[in-house]
């Protein structure tokens, strides 16, 4: 399915300059975001950046100070939860305690006078739909965390809400669990084809998970966009620094499409920068390309000094310093194939190239506080 | 919301209000400034009592304190046997008025008491048997919260002082010691409090010495002098209110030492030490025994000490003076109603505070006035609401005189410890409940009726068992407000007392003892039931 085919003409939820207050303090500030029917949007940003707030705002758990959500093109802005549409799984996975994991899936259905025996084989339907389908009879304390959250899962979906929320679902399970759970959510959810809408402070699972996601920070949408967008063409410097890792390196604009670093004189689009603006450079650790014997005339090849390098199984992580400037490094991620083809070892010097097409500038300058 | 929050403005803040205002009017209800607190402490025979007041309080808590932390200590910290034992003998005391404990004195070392000779020429009638009944029925209160604090001690400090091969004795005194001093701190605040505006005690075995809570009960029944009884209450109330804040702040910190990782601590078995152990509580619950023994003995003999045969005569409560059966039944009824009644008021202003997610000043200001009423001591809390509930022109007025005043009374003087109960409980709970019933199209009462209830069940049990043997033994609190209609049996204690009818109290104590007693066990059985046959998932 290509991008187009599925922005369907009307989004299924709508958020129009969504802002929420505590008192003085801004948590959300004129948020607005389009999700379409059968998307996985994933909520993604650092902890207090308001991922939270916003999926409460949008089941009507905490409503906003000012905005409008729209539903299914109904607006829902003033209506209370109950009188919403969505199922919501949280971190703790909330499952009644005294209740058996049968009951707790069938919560939801009893609300609705659906007849006994309906429900007894929608939920023997949505335990087998989560891989457990014997388990019914037992209480969640019963459960190991994995499971409790899947009963929590098969609890939200009970209902067939158009909506589904999930608050950092995976998030209280061990490493092993959440791979193996991502990959089941990801698959049920493209199975029911329901539209999803993840909070998430991890950004693994975010880009193996989500259509597209919302990258948040400090109550404001920083970028939304797919997740090779997202790591590809970060928009904003914080974007950049917060998904994965990056090289950032202070530099000029010396005209278009020429950044000076250093002695250095870089080839990279500068789009919209004027002469003399201060800028930072940004480039992946992946995207720089180790050079076998070339000339540095030709362009964005330097000549760098192999500082220290880390073995990380498949691949080494060197530290290089730009000869001209010593004390300006970078990383970069070599293929452990290439570094016993070269024969590379701390302390050599050698040519690296930065394609000009992988290199991102940024106006100003960035403050990272690590 | 608002119903539970008006309910305790004006059970605790209007009426406290009335007392306060009542304390600078005089007779004809004229404001008069200070002029009764300048009486007050020109009367040097009133000031007197504040003094004595000051001087049993504090010197029945440092007895209290001491015996409760080694009881505690042998309980928590030593392999001494049959701890079973001695952690029920040393909640007996809970089972009784504190009036009992004055009348076993009597029989022990008063006029004609038995042991007499053990004081040398002292009288029991005064301090000494203030501070000796005080002790008695403080005893396990204290001893609660020392165990509370003794459990929740790491056992890996231990083992990280011997591996530097701290000695015994330091090791106590830089571990075991400052791990529990908030707690210790906390105890003996609750102690001070208890005995300072304990009426009780010093009302049965007190004779001429005369401290603040007597005198309030002098000065509003004997002489009718409302506004000096006022002045005696605003007065008595400092020190609580006082005691009350350190004790609040103290408990914020004892909180903050607990981590989530503690590992808790298993004594090792140390003959020399659990023999000691042993030996004390031994000593301790057989002084214990001794008190409710001798009531009991008492209770149960003819005429002390002329004819010491066994008859049941002095259960025969309606050729009493002092009250009848009707007394007794109307305790049974009144703390039943306080129970139920109590339970449910409580637990929804708990679930209010805790749930609620708006009106964050109005759900902190209902927990500032539930904590509140720990503070005010039972006489002064039933004074004021003659002052509050007697005044015709207060719409609620009607109530006065009635069985209903009596339990408003009790449910709010025991509201405090309740309401923390129901709000631990609840804490326990994931805060997202109600969200997920929401998002599931439940209404809110449906998931508080499936889910929030079953859970907080035992919790909810608990509550109406405190409130239950509280109503039971109260004095202070109801002893100002109930009518002839509604006598309760631990006023006919003390009034079966005041005319000399003491074995007859005797009796009577006795019978609210077992009362309580049963309702102990009741409740032993019904959780047991409960946590069997509702609760399952809480097991395993
Ligand atoms: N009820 C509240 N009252 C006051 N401030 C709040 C409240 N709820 C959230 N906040 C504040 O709003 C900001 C955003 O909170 P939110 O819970 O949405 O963060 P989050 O992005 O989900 O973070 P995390 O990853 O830690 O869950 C935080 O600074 C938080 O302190
Ligand atoms: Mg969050």
């Amino acid at each position: 399915m290509t991008a187009d085919a599925k922005h369907a003409p009307t989004p299924y939820l709508r958020l129009f300059d969504v802002t929420k207050r505590f008192g003085d303090f801004i948590a959300l500030k004129d948020i607005s975001l389009e999700i379409y029917e059968g998307e996985f949007v994933c909520f993604l940003g650092p902890s207090g950046c308001g991922k939270t707030t916003l999926l409460r705002a949008i089941a009507g758990l905490d409503i906003q100070t000012s905005g409008t959500v729209e539903q299914n093109g109904q607006d829902v802005s003033a209506l209370p939860p109950y009188e919403r549409d969505f199922g919501i799984v949280f971190q703790s996975y909330a499952l009644f305690p005294n209740l058996t994991v049968a009951k707790n899936v069938a919560y939801g259905l009893e609300n609705r006078k659906i007849a006994k025996r309906d429900v007894r084989q929608r939920v023997a339907e949505l335990l087998q739909l989560v891989g457990l389908p014997d388990q019914g009879d037992k209480y969640p304390r019963q459960l190991s965390g994995g499971q409790q959250q899947r009963i929590a899962l098969a609890r939200a979906i009970a209902t067939s809400p158009g909506l589904l929320l999930l608050d950092e679902p995976l998030s209280a399970l061990d490493a092993k669990v959440r791979v193996h759970l991502r990959h089941e959510v990801k698959q049920l959810q493209r199975r029911l084809g329901i539209t999803t809408v993840m909070v998430t402070h991890d950004q693994e699972e975010a880009l193996t998970m989500a259509d597209r996601i919302v990258v948040m920070n400090q109550g404001v949408i920083e970028q939304i966009g797919t997740p090779e967008d997202i790591y590809r063409k970060p928009s904003t410097s914080f974007v950049a620094d917060f998904i994965g890792t990056m090289n950032f390196v202070a530099g000029t604009a010396v005209g278009p499409d020429r950044v000076r670093c250093g002695d250095n004189v870089l080839a990279c689009e500068t789009s919209d920068m004027r002469e003399g603006d201060v800028v930072t450079v940004a480039v992946r650790p992946e995207d720089i390309v180790l050079r076998e014997g070339v000339s540095e005339s030709e362009e964005n090849v330097f000549s760098v000094r192999i500082d220290a390098m880390e073995f990380l199984g498949s691949y080494v992580r060197a530290d290089l310093a730009l000869e001209a400037r010593g004390d300006q490094i970078l990383r970069a991620d070599l293929s452990i194939n290439l570094v016993r083809r070269m024969q590379i070892a701390e302390g050599d010097e050698r040519f690296v190239n930065i394609p000009k097409e992988r290199i991102r500038v940024y106006q100003g300058t960035v403050n990272r506080d690590v | 919301m608002l119903a539970i929050g008006a309910f305790l403005v004006v059970c605790v803040l209007l009426p406290l209000y009335s007392m306060l205002s009542k304390s600078f009017e005089n007779a004809d209800g004229d404001f008069i400034g200070l002029a009764n607190y300048a009486d007050y402490f020109s009367t040097p025979a009133l000031f007197l009592s504040a003094i004595n007041s000051l001087y049993v309080s504090v010197t029945a808590s440092v007895i209290v304190l001491v015996t409760a932390f080694v009881y505690g200590y042998a309980l928590t910290r030593s392999c001494m046997p049959f701890k079973w034992f001695f952690k029920l003998v040393a909640l007996v005391p809970l089972l009784t008025p504190s009036l009992l404990s004055g009348i076993s004195l009597v029989y022990w070392f008063g006029k004609q008491g038995v042991a007499k000779e053990l004081l040398f020429g002292e009288l029991i009638y005064g301090p000494i048997g203030i501070i000796i009944g005080s002790a008695y029925w403080v005893f396990p209160h204290a001893l609660m919260i020392v165990i509370t604090a003794l459990t929740i001690t790491d056992a890996r400090l231990y083992e990280a002082a011997t591996a530097l091969r701290t000695g015994t004795l330091r090791t106590f005194f830089t571990i075991t010691l400052p791990g529990c001093k908030y707690g210790l701190i906390s105890a003996g605040f609750v102690t001070f409090t208890l005995i300072f505006t304990d009426f009780g005690v010093p009302k049965v075995i007190g004779g001429n010495y005369n401290v603040l809570a007597t005198d309030i009960y002098k000065q509003v029944i004997g002489q009718q002098n409302f506004e000096m009884g006022a002045v005696v209450s605003m007065i008595l109330l400092l020190p609580a209110v006082l005691a009350f804040t350190v004790d609040r702040v103290v408990q914020k910190k004892q909180v903050a030492l607990l981590s989530a990782q503690a590992v808790p601590y298993r004594p090792k078995p140390k003959r020399k030490r659990d023999l000691c152990m042993l030996v004390f509580c031994s000593i301790v619950a057989a002084l214990i025994l001794l008190m409710i023994g001798m009531a009991q003995y008492a209770a149960l003999i003819t005429f002390w000490p002329y004819n010491l045969e066994f008859t049941l005569a002095n259960y025969d409560f309606d050729l009493a003076n002092g009250g009848g059966w009707d007394s007794y039944f109307n305790s049974i009824r009144m703390a039943l109603y306080t129970a139920a009644f109590g339970t449910v008021i409580i637990f929804f202003g708990a679930y209010l505070v805790e749930k609620g997610r708006r009106f964050i000043a109005g759900r902190s200001i209902f927990h500032a006035i539930a904590m509140l009423p720990l503070a005010v001591p039972g006489m002064v809390l039933g004074l004021s609401y003659i002052f509050f509930f007697n005044n015709p022109s207060n719409p609620f007025n009607f109530i006065y005189g009635t069985m209903a005043i009596l339990v408003v009374a009790t449910i709010t003087h025991f509201y405090t410890v309740s309401h923390l109960t129901a709000v631990t409980a609840l804490k326990q709970m994931d805060a997202e409940f109600e969200s997920v019933g929401a998002s599931l199209k439940a209404p809110f009462y449906r998931t508080f009726a499936r889910v929030t209830v079953p859970v907080c069940m035992p919790a909810a049990l608990d509550i109406s068992m405190y409130l239950f043997l509280n109503a039971m033994t109260t004095v202070s609190a109801v002893v100002f407000i109930y009518s002839s209609d509604t006598t309760l049996a631990s006023v006919a204690v003390l009034n079966m007392d005041d005319q000399g009818e003491i074995a007859f109290a005797a009796a009577m104590a006795m019978m609210i003892a077992y009362t309580c007693a049963g309702a102990r066990i009741l409740h032993a059985l019904l959780t047991r039931s409960i946590m069997r046959t509702t609760q399952a998932w809480r097991t395993s």
